[in-house]
């Protein structure tokens, strides 16, 4: 029977430990940064690279919050986040706007494509303006997958189905998943249809997936990221120092001498463009 | 007669239940040492009672004292509990070894190992299973699991022990045997013990005395003898096996003997009684002789009878005989007998009793 | 089904390197799980064993609460949750949104009510008497619920297998409370999640072959315990 009563004691030892472990060691509530983005920024990878040494410099702990671009406002016109960093320029106006955020600053932009099977049965391969890739693309009735979560992503491929003058809902063949960017693609290559992507994803995704960049470069596509610090007035216990150290960091010489040369090494070619300092409208490839 | 306190003293002691009471006690005592046995039909109150005294019910009213202590004083309570201990019908043992199911009134009472040991080897051997110590109590007989249960409840040495029908669920040779290893224990170690149960056999031969329970109440309370061969009124004596019980009226009286009609055949018995007086005859089927015609010697029964057998009911180990004298009248007859006189049903016989066998109740006018 | 291959063999090379982040994510794992699951065990098994044992008014009630509560769908506690631990909800002040602790407390509330509810049935279904004959041996009331719940031992452990089980699977409330942040609040499960919506499946199938694993692994160890002593 002590042999039992030992090994009892030993587990109940262990279980202890490991409650005290997880706790953690206690964090300083000024020390603590909630950064809310979006899921695509999170999954390039880039913040991977950029939050460490923004860590190490100034000893904040960031909490990156990623989530879809709706929220991530919600959160900031909330006061549950201290800085965003997000791409959906007409809800972040408004959320300036509104006085919830303050300070918006450009840092980088990207691209959109539209990706599609190699096949195009609705030949839109090498058609420049994008409003006319959406109107073949309708008129031919081919599958086209969207996000239709609010994303940054969803917002442009709304904005440019406005545009078009057409609307997708409730037509067969437009199908809305809901889901993130890469789950997106994935389903977009396995029933061979058309969606609008952001050029990250895809070049990180792309050699699970069959399908090809079918139209690109039309200024429309362009993917502006701004950081916003949310404003302390409206919610006094945001992190206001914090929230402002992050986003001068992101417009800094050193943050933005990364971002210019992400992904170069692993895709050939980067996956952002930095642009702080800049107005939006200088914008243009 | 005795000079210490009796262990236990109640003192209208009463329990209710859904409004009704169903436990009245307005004194009762037991002495130390002894075997009180509680018998009665289903619902007498006996298990209440044995409940109340074991303080797994809180009484309504009343009190009992222990040692000359009042139980519920301050202080008195978990010490006086910790002095009991009670087996059930239903063993109510823990899923673990035997061993562990007998230390565990020990291991309550917060007793170190080594004894621990001494203690639980001792009873186990008491109660003739030391080769189950190991056993899961899941694997056992009906028989073994009580063992193990009374061997636990003796482990503890208790100054009372309640043992509620203990054997009800055991078949009679697993019965026979552990009352007789039981009744052995009990006497060497001079446990005080609450016996109830519904079977008098039992009570007959495990107790000093014999208290017996109806509807919440102590009818009778004697040493057995007394209790079984002068019932206090009908109810008592068809409870404890009297299986004639007649009523009829005192026509005659001679000397310390009288004779009663009843169901017009006269019948001598002894006592003082009154000419007129109403009378209930009570008459143990053991004291009931049988004869076959012309089989007829000269016997000292005052009571000799021309009977009729109505019925013939085998009993294990002898037979039960229904007559007809006029009234109706019950004898045990053996099984060698039955042959030898060779009895059957229809047969007119002779049935005879002593006037000494008869046990009167005086059916005065009550309250 | 080469995916599938591909992703046995990620797994094992992930565990045979003992890649640090996966260990870290798994660490975590056992840590949140196991601490909410010991905090359910204490909670669950004390109040599940109040109730079997007390008349109480409401009584019924009660009961069809814990009954309820065994299937409270995990996202919604992690919703709630969420809420009062917002910097501007009630329990703001803590400040333990997006981290650990958090993670704790939500699947702590999701394996309480399982462990509570299997606790109940497993006391009242010990045989009446059994209380009586515990303390007609000169038991103390506490005694007595501790011999009581020796008896019950198998169902009960079951019960705490059964809200491990719950938790260690959980990804709902884990992301909403926690914030899957790399390194700090990033469990299996959210990890899993994560790995799948960036397509990257290989992973996604390791880290879940991983979690099958450690399930597979702490329910061996949980179930000797609750077989073993079964005596000839």
């Amino acid at each position: 029977m002590k042999r039992v009563k030992k090994v009892q004691a030993i587990l109940i030892g262990i279980a202890i430990l490991f409650v005290m472990a997880a706790w953690g060691p206690a964090q300083a509530q000024q020390k603590n940064i909630i950064l809310s983005t979006t899921t695509s920024t999170q999954d390039s990878g880039l913040l991977d690279l950029l939050i460490p040494i923004f860590e190490k410099k100034t000893g904040y702990f960031v909490k990156t919050i990623a989530v879809g671009s709706g929220q991530a406002m919600a959160m900031g016109q909330k006061g549950e986040a201290d800085v965003l960093l997000v791409h959906s320029p007409a809800a972040e106006k408004k959320v300036v706007a509104e006085g919830y955020g303050v300070n918006r600053r450009i840092i980088m932009h990207n691209d959109f494509i539209v990706v599609g099977p190699a096949e195009d049965p609705a030949k839109i391969k090498g058609v420049k303006v994008t409003t006319e890739v959406f109107k073949k693309i309708a008129s031919a009735g081919s599958l086209f997958l969207s996000r239709s979560d609010k994303s940054g992503t969803h917002t442009k491929e709304m904005a440019i189905w406005k545009a078009a003058g057409i609307n997708p809902d409730g037509q067969k063949w437009y199908q809305q998943t809901g889901l993130g960017m890469g789950q997106t693609l994935n389903i977009t290559s396995e029933k061979k249809g058309y969606t609008l992507t952001d050029r990250g994803t895809y070049l990180a995704t792309k050699k699970n997936l069959s399908l090809d960049i079918l139209a690109e470069g039309d200024a429309i596509l362009l993917n502006v990221y701004h950081v916003i610090e949310v404003n302390p007035a409206r919610w006094p216990k945001v992190n206001a120092a914090g929230g402002k150290a992050f986003a001068d960091f992101m417009v800094s010489k050193e943050a933005q001498d990364i971002i210019k040369t992400f992904g170069v090494d692993k895709f050939g070619s980067p996956l952002f463009f930095p642009d702080a300092g800049k107005k939006e409208e200088e914008l243009g490839k | 007669m005795t000079v210490a306190a009796p262990l236990l003293a109640v003192r209208e002691l009463r329990v209710r239940r859904g409004g009704a009471l169903v436990l009245d006690i307005s004194s009762l005592t037991v002495e130390e040492g002894t075997i009180l046995s509680l018998i009665g039909p289903n619902g007498a109150g006996k298990t209440t009672l044995m409940q109340t005294l074991a303080c797994l019910i809180k009484p309504h009213g009343g009190e009992f004292f222990f040692k000359g202590e009042n139980v519920f004083s301050s202080h008195g309570l978990l010490q006086y509990r910790r002095m009991l201990a009670m087996v059930f019908q239903e063993p109510l043992l823990f899923d673990t070894t035997v061993f562990q199911n007998v230390a565990s009134g020990l291991k309550i009472r917060g007793m170190n190992g080594p004894e621990i040991e001494k203690r639980v080897g001792q009873n186990l051997r008491r109660f003739g299973i030391p080769h189950l110590s190991e056993r899961s109590a899941r694997k056992l007989s009906g028989g073994e699991a009580q063992r193990v249960a009374l061997a636990r409840a003796m482990a503890i040495q208790p100054d009372i022990l309640f043992l509620d029908e203990p054997f009800a669920s055991l078949d009679p040779p697993t019965r026979e045997s552990l009352m007789e290893d039981l009744e052995k224990i009990l006497r060497q170690t001079t446990t005080t013990t609450l016996f109830a149960t519904h079977d008098r056999m039992e009570a007959l031969r495990l107790s000093d005395r014999i208290a017996v329970m109806n509807e919440g109440r102590i009818l009778q309370i004697g040493p057995p003898a007394e209790v079984m061969n002068q019932p206090r009124d009908e109810f008592i004596a068809s409870f404890v096996g009297v299986e004639t019980i007649l009523s009829g009226e005192v026509i005659k009286k001679d000397r310390g003997s009288f004779i009663a009609s009843i169901f017009a055949q006269e019948v001598e018995a002894v006592g003082e009684v009154e000419i007129g007086e109403p009378v209930v005859f009570c008459i143990r089927p053991e004291n009931v002789t049988l004869a076959v015609p012309p089989h007829q010697e000269a016997t000292s029964a005052r009571n000799v009878f021309p009977a009729m057998i109505t019925k013939i009911v085998p009993l294990g180990l002898y037979y039960k005989v229904h007559l007809d004298c006029g009234f109706p009248l019950v004898a045990y007859v053996t099984g060698h007998s039955l042959e030898d006189l060779s009895l059957q049903e229809g047969q007119i016989v002779s049935a005879s009793f002593k006037a000494t066998a008869i046990h009167v109740i005086r059916k005065t006018k009550k309250n | 089904m080469d995916l599938i291959l591909e992703g046995i063999l990620k797994a094992f090379h992930l565990l045979f390197t003992l890649d640090p982040e996966v260990l870290g994510i798994t660490l975590l794992s056992l840590q949140v799980s196991g601490s909410a699951t010991l905090i359910s065990l204490f909670i669950g098994i004390s109040i599940g064993t109040l109730v079997a044992l007390t008349e109480f008014p409401g009584r019924k009630l009660v009961v069809s609460l814990i009954n309820t509560g065994m299937g409270l769908p995990p996202v919604v506690v992690g919703l709630f949750v969420t809420i009062f631990l917002w910097r501007n909800g009630p329990l703001g002040f803590l400040g333990i949104l997006y981290t650990p602790a958090a993670m704790i407390v939500a699947q702590a509330v999701i394996a309480t009510p399982i462990v509570m509810g299997i606790t109940l049935a497993a006391i009242q279904a010990l045989p009446k008497k059994l209380r009586l004959q515990i303390l007609a041996l000169g038991a103390t009331r506490l005694q007595m619920v501790w011999i009581l719940v020796k008896e019950a031992r198998l169902p009960l452990l079951a019960g705490v297998m059964a809200g491990f089980g719950g938790v260690i699977s959980e990804v709902g409330a884990s992301i909403m409370v926690g914030g899957n942040i790399k390194g700090y609040s990033r469990v299996l499960t959210t990890a899993t999640v994560m790995e799948t919506s960036r397509g990257n499946f290989d992973v996604a199938i390791a880290l879940g072959i991983i979690l099958l694993l450690l399930a597979y692994f702490i329910n061996l160890v949980l179930t000797h315990i609750q077989q073993r002593e079964r005596p000839r």
